[in-house]
């Protein structure tokens, strides 16, 4: 079946059967249809603060994901819906997090921002951009030091590569070698400076060469390319606990949050509708669909079950309840 | 009991809680092949080895962060700030990351990290690595804030922070590195969070005042008690959590109190412990709150303007007589 797909450099030797093109297609569908839903919720006021959407970008957390195992490790900044999802986590307290409720995944003291879902090893949302990248090198220090083969998982954006903590936690991850990979989602954007705005050297991935770590540039909208790039860095993180650097070519096709709906400030329309032909869900269904790895039904049936299950977790959060009020002065400290 | 110096006291308790627990790890500048750069984890490397006494680069921020997400996962690091002067490189990494965590996950992931290292005015190294720090993070909920004024203060809070579950920072001071004083040399030997101690017992006025302003209050004292006013001196050891409770008490008994603070007085911990005193006890106070704190400017190098800086026994004796020469009801 592989033949009939389009060729396209670093899967062509990729098994992809049905079951994981389900997988993959489901879960990037999931992400699509959650994300849609917020912004609607938002609209209503259902959803306060920043909103940060991942539409558009889809690939790079389910392609990540789908290679790592539970008890591997997924951390994030504040655009991480997706990832959270990607690793495991339940739409339904995803959503209510969102909501402000108290079945949120943080009880609804995080927010869109800060979920974190222990339960799938999903170390967090973390809103000021670069700091999770020192947070992944020290969870993957304590893999090390209790002697585990899991690796850690950190997304960041290209906004996050100015910052000194990238630099930093690169040298450090590459001199104690940490299983780590650096999994950076470039999509030409932070917030509105444009990459060429901001880093004297925009290849980001090159970077990772500097700190003679194994480093590589993705199509972040290739679902099986991000899976097959990650997958090497996940067996040398496992294997010999060597950090790697990977940036993924992608895009957002909606603003930096829902107060910049359009994202028309800073880039054309044009320059929008021509990233939106390389939508990577548009691209991964033509090309499981004309390999014939899924009929047509079989993608109708995903995308009402999908449908179900994301309009299930906004009825979910609509009926639980917002946190009592004593809930303000709880988890502040942990007690014996 | 032996008798050691604050600096072999904090030592002995690194030593005992790494022995104790193999979750505990040192990290940090210059903690292991140099032996620490004010010696505190002196012969560590040699008997742990550099997977539990690990140096670091100069990267603050990154070193830090690490020692946070490893404490996510369970371990429990003790990072050393070579001064705390460079914890601000940190700053963001310990007030949005260690202190929020456990809030932001809505308790899932707690942060059992101490961050320790040598603070508060020193001997003319000026601006830049003579300041109280403090001030910079008993604001924040979710840290807890340590200054041990002795040798065993110094072991048994910093056991006790070790084995708290939640981010603790541990503020010690160059200039008292070298004081001795008895430590109990049980590993047991802990001294819980939170808890103030009455160094001295009086009756006419209470002093609260910690590490270097806590020997002078008490030299203060001394030359007091020749003009017949019994000072007691209350040491809070731990300002976040603060235990007002001894506080008060002790303001209830003398009727007056001053507060003695290194750094520069506003918003400062006289400013807080002052609010609260007023809160709580006004019906029982004989005269105002008086604050003696560092002077509101940086910190000079010159000698002379260095001793200005900082409150000194005079100051502080000067401020006990104005409270108790007082005429309240």
């Amino acid at each position: 079946m592989a033949k009939t797909m389009p060729e396209r450099k670093g899967h062509s030797a990729l098994g992809l059967d049905a079951e994981l093109a389900r997988r993959l297609l489901y879960t990037m569908l999931l992400i699509r249809r959650f994300e849609e839903k917020a912004a609607e919720a938002y609209t209503l006021g259902k959803v306060g603060g920043f909103l940060h959407l991942y539409i558009g970008q889809e690939a790079v957390a389910v392609g990540a994901s789908s290679v790592l195992r539970a008890d591997d490790y997924a951390i994030s900044a504040y655009r991480e819906h997706g990832h959270c999802l990607a690793k495991g986590a339940d739409p339904r307290r995803v959503m209510a997090e969102l909501f402000g409720r108290r079945d949120g995944l943080s009880k609804g003291k995080g927010g869109s921002m800060h979920l974190f879902d222990r339960s799938v090893n999903f170390l967090g949302g973390h809103a000021i951009v670069g700091s999770h990248l020192p947070l992944a090198a020290g969870a993957a220090f304590a893999i090390k030091y209790e002697g585990r083969d899991a690796v850690v998982v950190c997304y960041f954006g290209d906004g996050a590569v100015a910052q000194g903590e990238f630099h930093e936690s690169l040298n450090i991850a590459a001199l104690w070698k940490l299983p780590v990979i650096y999994l950076c989602e470039n999509n030409r954007y932070a917030m509105g400076t444009s990459t060429d705005r901001a880093l004297a050297q925009t290849e980001i991935w090159k970077f990772g060469q500097t700190y003679g770590i194994p480093s590589e540039k993705v199509d972040g909208m290739d679902v099986l390319a991000v899976r097959a790039v990650v997958g090497r860095a996940v067996a040398r993180a496992r294997q010999d606990k060597t950090p790697s650097l990977i940036e993924a070519d992608t895009y957002r096709f909606r603003g930096h949050s829902m107060r910049d709906p359009a994202g028309a400030v800073y880039r054309t329309k044009e320059e929008v509708e021509h990233e939106k032909e390389r939508d990577p869900i548009v691209m991964f269904r033509e090309r499981v669909l004309t390999a014939g790895i899924l009929t047509e039904a079989d993608v109708r049936a995903l995308e009402k079950d999908v449908n179900d299950r994301i309009d299930e977790a906004v009825a979910f959060a609509d009926a639980s309840p917002e946190p009592p009020d004593e809930w303000l002065f709880t988890d502040i400290y942990k007690e014996d | 009991m032996a008798v050691m110096t604050y600096r072999e006291a904090l030592n002995l308790a690194l030593r005992e809680e790494m022995r104790r627990d193999p979750s505990v790890f040192v990290m940090g500048e210059e903690v292991g092949l140099y032996e620490g750069a004010y010696k505190v984890t002196q012969g560590l490397l040699k008997e742990f080895g550099p997977k539990r006494v690990v140096d670091t680069p100069i990267a603050e921020s990154a070193f830090t962060g690490i020692g946070i997400g490893a404490a996510v996962l369970g371990l429990r690091p003790v990072v050393e700030m070579m001064t705390f002067n460079f914890a601000l490189l940190a700053l963001d990494q310990i007030v949005n990351s260690a202190a929020k965590m456990f809030y932001m996950s809505g308790g899932q992931y707690s942060v059992p990290i101490v961050i320790r290292g040598p603070g508060g005015p020193a001997a003319q190294l000026a601006a830049q690595h003579s300041q109280s720090m403090e001030v910079y993070f008993y604001h924040v909920p979710g840290l807890k804030v340590v200054r041990p004024t002795t040798p065993m203060d110094a072991k048994g809070l910093l056991k006790s922070a070790i084995r708290d579950d939640n981010p603790v920072i541990f503020i010690e001071a160059e200039t008292l590195y070298p004081v001795k004083g008895e430590v109990p040399e049980d590993p047991d030997f802990v001294i819980p969070l939170g808890q103030a101690i009455v160094r001295r017992e009086g009756t006419d006025v209470t002093v609260i005042a910690y590490m270097g302003m806590m020997y002078r209050a008490m030299e203060a004292a001394d030359e007091l008690a020749k003009e017949g006013i019994s000072v007691e001196l209350v040491d809070p050891r731990t300002l976040r959590p603060m235990d007002v409770e001894t506080i008060i008490g002790s303001v209830r008994k003398t009727h007056r109190a001053v507060v003695v603070e290194a750094g520069a007085g506003f918003a400062g911990m006289g400013s807080e412990i002052a609010a609260f005193v007023t809160e709580h006890a006004f019906d029982d106070l004989d005269a105002p709150v008086e604050r003696v704190t560092g002077a509101n400017a940086p910190m000079p190098y010159a000698r002379n303007l260095e001793k200005l800086k900082t409150p000194s026994k005079d100051k502080i004796a000067a401020a006990i007589r104005r409270v108790c020469n007082a005429n309240g009801s």
